[in-house]
């Protein structure tokens, strides 16, 4: 075969392989992620589906109860209601109350229960303003 | 000291500005010019270095009428932490990076102080374009100067996070700045010799060393990373695919392409533009990286607030990244090969495809960092993806890497005949089958595809390597002789770049391996155990023994003794602690502050090459809690002198109510309640030794996990081999060096050749064709240099 012809069916191969394994891509994160949303959206929201809930711990809301943490996690801004959640797992050293965390789960007759190890606690590390 | 830093800031903007300037003018060819711009790049340095060592001065004496002293360091701080205290505060790391920059543009003009006449003038104003903008951020951007200080000045500082008081917390962000702004270097050459059209190889030797250089100090912070979050953040994992570790990994990625794809236009003058692109990618991908934890645009782990630098390094990789594009593509007929790949069989074709999976593994971990804008702007609602939908794709592509890391030192350049091949993919490839067999009787291959795929072409990739190490020995050996260790460490050292680079490769696989074992085979369990009882967690029974409190300077610390048996002997003695962080800088208000503060987990490890058995533990101090709280119930009782005072007490009510006439003794009143809180906190700590209480433990056994810190050491190792200049290059002279440079290269060509040849890769005929051509365009190039007709023609070296 002439030798440019090839080289552009070659072309024309990776560049099929690229598009398919992309438009994959796409696909699989379209329906792989979970929905991220506020405590208080989530409030309002119907029960059953599967969120990321990011908000901030309220301050003296931390409890442990036989092996589960139980706390309330407002708004990141502070404002709305406080949802009370539920959660078995390993908990990040940085966690309590006032620190804004991340988790996913879903609600249960009006508790937020975390799936287990999805808690992530930010790190209060730099370049942030503190707390308070 | 600090108008001293401001004068000094502010005279390394103009400084830069001017040095931009000045080689822009000597862009034509004055060479005053250009060494006055160069010098200005040394004065920029100097300025910046003094400003660093003001502000480490400040540290280091407690300097709190600095702001940054005084928001990110305490009395108390440990000596060592102060020093490293600059670089975790925003103004600080800016800092850094801009004098990291200078440092690297000083040494890059200086290595080409002779060289590259016509595109250094347009690499210095890029590098100094772009620590004008760092500087100038400091000084104009507002909220983010270094040298901003107190009107009254407190007198003690907040401190530092004590989770970040970790060594390799310390040494991880200079070592990902010191990566980031390094590939500033090859993508300042690379914008200078598109603008001047010297689109040769030159400015890739020039400065290979200097993304070899970022490529290491950007894997090496990874590392360190990693590191910190296996041992320091309690939850036994070193990776979470988080916004933060994603910025870092995607520029080592595409420079990990680029110093592969480099190395084809170097030998082929092929991949020009795409070489082009790929720096362009690891420059905007490493300016991505600093704006990402600065910008708040991502949810991560790290809380990166908002802050005021974020648009203008947006607008820094808009304006890189545009006028990067434009400039390719205004260059495109000067970028054309003249070449073309010979086989598919061959080192380059291995190189392509090593770069479309590592630009592919980019792709994907970009996807999914920014897939929440991504979705925020299609679907209106913010999504984000986990670590399976990561796992999901890189997985596969890792697995590809692993492999051709281990065909592509096995090929030669050009050309590799079929027969030739066979023989040399024959040996690894009977070791990858075997070590497939073993695996697959002893353990059940179709639970750990993934796993098991790697296994195998890891095992393919290192006998490979053997392979190349042996043959390279064995051929230096046949032309030297000696014994074979020392015609090992010859040809290392005589063939530092290629050898360097396969012992990355080597550390590459291992570390892969151990990623593997440990995240398909790891065993975790949560227990929650009394003192004396024990539990069973993969053939190892850990049994809590007693309980610990230990009360030092900065912290409570509640711990466990775990005695771990195996097979019924003696393993290890576990002590995981959990540390609670008394408040720092403000004093304490109540007994419940002792316990409210930071929280850190220390934990219990016992590393093997086999395995590694991890235990963090969760104290259960409720007990001690609500014993605080009652204490602090009763020493408000005591403070506000109610009636029926307990008579321990008495003292502290008289106290206070001395304190209340004379507010001169407000003062001691308050240390001295201080210190009675901190007594009672430090008593009631000690309480929990007499709880019994039961503590949560996390125990997880990681399989071969040890081997990805060794194995990330060795391609360091392997790194730093690579870099290390060769003694030759070290005696070269300088001057003419432009010639001199493409000469040595073509001559190290045909010394390749010889050792691929001698090493059983090249067949003789294919080798007798290769070595006729390079032998004919040396002689070109030497007859370039002298002119024809010379009667002193340079003899083409022999052997």
């Amino acid at each position: 075969m002439d030798p440019r012809r090839k080289r552009k069916i070659r072309l024309v191969v990776a560049l099929g392989v690229a598009v398919l394994l992309s438009a994959a891509l796409v696909y699989t994160s379209f329906s792989a992620a979970t929905e991220a949303k506020a405590p208080s959206q989530i409030l309002a929201a119907a029960p059953g589906a599967t969120y990321e809930m990011s908000g901030r711990v309220v301050k003296g809301s931390v409890s442990r109860e036989d092996g589960s943490l139980r706390f309330r996690v407002a708004d990141r801004d502070g404002g709305g209601e406080s949802l009370p959640v539920s959660y078995r797992g390993s908990v990040p050293d940085p966690f309590r109350g006032g620190r804004e965390i991340i988790l996913t789960g879903q609600v249960q007759r009006g508790v937020f229960v975390g799936e287990p190890d999805t808690l992530v606690t930010k790190c209060p590390s730099k370049f942030t303003t503190r707390d308070e | 000291m600090s108008s001293l830093g401001s004068a000094a800031l502010a005279l390394a903007f103009l400084t830069a500005i001017f040095a931009a300037a000045a080689a822009l003018i000597g862009r034509g060819g004055d060479r005053r010019w250009v060494d006055v711009s160069r010098r200005a790049v040394y004065a920029l340095c100097a300025l910046l270095t003094l400003c660093v060592v003001l502000i480490e001065i400040a540290f280091a004496t407690d300097d709190f009428s600095f702001a940054i002293v005084q928001q990110h360091s305490s009395i108390e701080t440990p000596s060592f932490y102060k020093l490293a205290a600059m670089w975790s505060s925003q103004e600080g790391s800016l800092l850094l990076w801009a004098w990291v920059l200078s440092i690297a543009a000083s040494a890059a003009l200086y290595a080409t102080r002779n060289k590259l006449r016509e595109l250094v003038p347009y690499a210095t104003a890029v590098m100094m374009g772009v620590a004008a903008t760092f500087t100038g951020l400091m000084l104009f951007a507002g909220g983010v100067d270094p040298f901003a200080t107190l009107s009254s000045p407190p007198p003690d500082g907040v401190g530092l996070n004590p989770l970040l008081q970790h060594p390799s917390m310390m040494i991880h962000p200079p070592m990902l700045y010191s990566g980031y702004v390094a590939f500033t270097i090859p993508f300042a050459f690379a914008i200078g010799a598109l603008i001047a059209r010297k689109l040769d190889a030159e400015w890739i030797r020039a400065t290979r060393r200097f993304a070899l250089i970022a490529w290491t100090f950007l894997g090496l912070g990874l590392l360190l990373g990693a590191r910190w979050s296996y041992t320091e953040l309690g939850w036994g994992g070193y990776w979470a695919w988080d916004p933060v570790e994603n910025a870092a990994l995607m520029p080592w990625l595409m420079g990990t392409a680029f110093l592969h794809s480099i190395m084809v236009q170097e030998k082929r003058g092929m991949l020009k533009v795409w070489n082009a692109c790929l720096i362009v990618g690891t420059f905007s991908l490493a300016l991505l990286g600093t704006f990402l934890v600065r910008s708040g645009v991502l949810q991560s782990i790290h809380a990166f607030g908002d802050s005021t630098v974020g648009p203008y390094i947006l607008g820094l990789i808009a304006v890189v990244m545009i006028g990067s594009a434009a400039l390719i593509v205004s260059r495109l007929d000067d970028l054309r090969s003249q070449k073309r790949i010979d086989s598919l069989a061959s080192r380059e074709a291995v190189f392509l495809v090593n770069n479309l999976l590592l630009v592919g593994m980019t792709a994907v971990v970009f996807w999914g960092t920014f897939f929440p804008l991504i979705s925020e702007l299609f679907t209106g609602e913010r999504a984000s993806l986990a670590a399976p939908w990561f796992d999901r794709y890189t997985t596969p592509l890792a697995i590809g890497l692993v492999l051709f890391t281990g065909i592509g030192p096995l090929l030669a350049w050009r050309r590799v005949s079929w027969a030739k091949a066979k023989r040399i993919f024959r040996g690894p490839a009977i070791f990858a089958a075997a070590v497939g067999v073993v695996l697959a009787v002893a353990t059940n291959p179709l639970d750990t595809p993934w796993a098991f795929a790697l296994f195998v072409f890891a095992s393919f990739a290192l006998a490979g390597l053997a392979q190349e190490f042996w043959q390279g020995a064995a051929a230096r050996r046949s032309l030297s002789g000696g014994s074979m260790p020392a015609a090992l460490i010859g040809v290392i050292s005589r063939n530092r770049r290629r050898y360097g680079g396969y012992i990355v490769h080597v550390g590459v696989a291992v570390l892969l391996i151990g990623i593997a074992a440990s995240s398909s085979f790891q065993t975790k369990r949560d227990v929650t155990l009394r003192p004396g009882e024990s539990a069973v967690v993969d053939g190892r029974r850990i049994a809590y023994e007693r309980p610990t409190v230990s009360v030092d300077d900065e912290a409570f610390a509640f711990g466990a003794v775990l005695n771990v048996e195996r097979d019924g002997k003696q393993f290890a003695v576990l002590r995981p602690t959990r540390r609670y962080f008394r408040p720092t800088g403000v004093q304490a208000r109540t007994i419940g502050s002792f316990f409210d503060g930071e929280a850190t987990s220390e934990v219990g490890l016992k590393a093997g090459l086999g395995s590694d058995l991890w235990t963090a533990v969760q104290p259960g101090i409720s007990g001690v809690q609500r014993r605080v709280r009652a204490a602090d119930r009763g020493f408000r009782a005591c403070v506000g002198g109610a009636p029926g005072v307990p008579p321990q007490c008495r003292a502290v009510s008289r106290l206070m109510r001395a304190a209340a006439a004379d507010p001169r003794l407000r003062p001691i009143a308050l240390a001295q309640i201080g210190a009675l809180q901190a007594a009672t906190a430090e008593r009631l700590a000690r309480s929990y030794l007499d709880d019994d209480a039961p503590a949560t433990f996390r125990v997880i056994v990681d399989p071969l996990v040890t081997w990805m810190w060794i194995g990330g050491l060795i391609a360091l190792a392997g790194a730093l081999i690579a870099i290390w200049p060769a003694r030759r290059a070290r005696r070269a002279p300088v001057a003419d060096s432009e010639a001199e440079a493409r000469k040595e290269a073509k001559y190290r060509e045909i010394r390749d050749a010889e050792l691929d040849h001698a090493a059983g890769k090249l067949s003789d005929e294919d080798f007798a064709l290769l070595d006729a051509e390079l032998r004919r365009e040396a002689v070109e190039i030497l007859d370039s240099q002298n002119g024809h007709g010379n009667e002193t023609r340079e003899k083409v070296p022999q052997g």
